[in-house]
């Protein structure tokens, strides 16, 4: 029996199976899938009676899931190393910003402290100023008190 | 009372006899099905043969609950297409293994078509027709493939593909329309 005659009846039997399904498939739609399924059918026969070879698989089996073990070990450890470095990140800048805080609010408070004194000695200046001022000003009477004494 | 004891003990021994029986003759009769249906949805032969045994493990655990409301072979699809779902769902979590253990690659599936007296251009056709239902039948849904499969390659009714898949008939009808039409534009492409 020729492959295309054995599709033809293959197609035929589906055709005839009688349930309510229409597809409405085309001629090479069923001859394509009339190949897929005998394609399949003769691919598990050979599988289903090919010799096995249990152990080879096993041993194989057994690398792999010992590779797959490491490898998610190794992805967990990452994971978790990486989120204690990023905690330790985090810790460092909080540390290193209350650092800079305090250093901050220190210098203010100098700033502060050295406005206030060049403030007090501005004030002690002035006064001192007005102070050597306020002598020079009677000066013109006391030479006059002098003048008259000397007549 | 006691010969009754005896009796009673005989004939649940004759039961077990006559059920263990019974499933030997429907794993001898259903193995190659349910492997073939396991390597075309997975296209991986030891994965297949794991996925079998396990199906008829389970089937032996249950066959005392089968209540013959389906046919033996609905039953069998049923518990197959759920161990391949598990399967597939547990495979999602183990992202490090590799994709498939023995996997068929497409050419090589291709390559089996009976020999038959059919001519050689013949054989070319119906390679390149089957390499392009395997590509599309790859892209399908898990849910697409197992409908498509269980029509085309097991040539199951529609009403039995519901019942072993646990979808309603218009739910099937729909995923193989899809499926078709996947195929369709697979084996346009090819023109």
């Amino acid at each position: 029996m020729s492959f295309l005659k054995q599709n033809v009846q293959q197609t035929e039997r589906i055709g005839g199976r009688g349930d309510e399904l229409d597809l409405g498939l085309e001629p090479e739609l069923e001859q394509a899938l009339d190949a897929f399924r005998l394609s399949v059918h003769a691919l598990s026969e050979a599988a289903y009676s090919r010799p096995r070879t249990v152990t080879v698989l096993t041993h194989r089996r057994v690398w792999r899931q010992a590779a797959g073990w490491a490898l998610g070990c190794v992805l967990t450890a990452g994971i978790v190393s990486t989120g204690f470095y990023e905690q330790h990140q985090r810790q460092v800048a909080a540390q290193r910003a209350a650092q800079q805080a305090e250093q901050n609010r220190l210098a203010a408070q100098q700033m502060r402290e050295q406005q206030m004194r060049e403030e007090d000695e501005l004030l002690a200046k002035v006064d001192s100023d007005v102070a050597r001022e306020v002598p020079s000003a009677m000066e013109p009477l006391a030479q006059l008190v002098a003048e008259d004494e000397s007549e | 009372m006691a010969a009754g004891t005896v009796l009673e003990a005989m004939t649940m021994e004759t039961a077990q006899a006559v059920a263990a029986e019974e499933f030997a003759q429907i794993v001898q009769s259903h193995r190659p099905q349910i492997f073939r249906f396991l390597l075309a949805s997975t296209r991986d032969v030891d994965l297949a043969e794991t996925l079998t045994q396990e199906c008829f493990l389970k089937a032996h655990r249950n066959w005392s609950s089968f209540r013959g409301e389906s046919s033996a072979m609905t039953w069998l699809m049923r518990i197959a297409i759920n161990l391949q779902k598990d399967h597939w769902r547990n495979r999602r979590m183990q992202f490090w293994r590799l994709t498939q253990t023995n996997a068929v690659d497409l050419d090589e599936a291709s390559e089996w078509l009976p020999g038959g007296e059919s001519s050689a251009e013949q054989q070319m056709l119906a390679k390149e027709q089957v390499e392009h239902v395997w590509k599309a039948v790859k892209g399908l849904s898990e849910r697409q493939r197992t409908v498509f499969l269980l029509r085309f390659v097991e040539e199951r009714d529609l009403s039995e593909i519901a019942q072993a898949t646990g979808l309603s008939e218009g739910t099937v009808k729909a995923h193989l329309s899809r499926a078709l039409a996947r195929v369709r534009t697979e084996l346009g492409g090819r023109r």
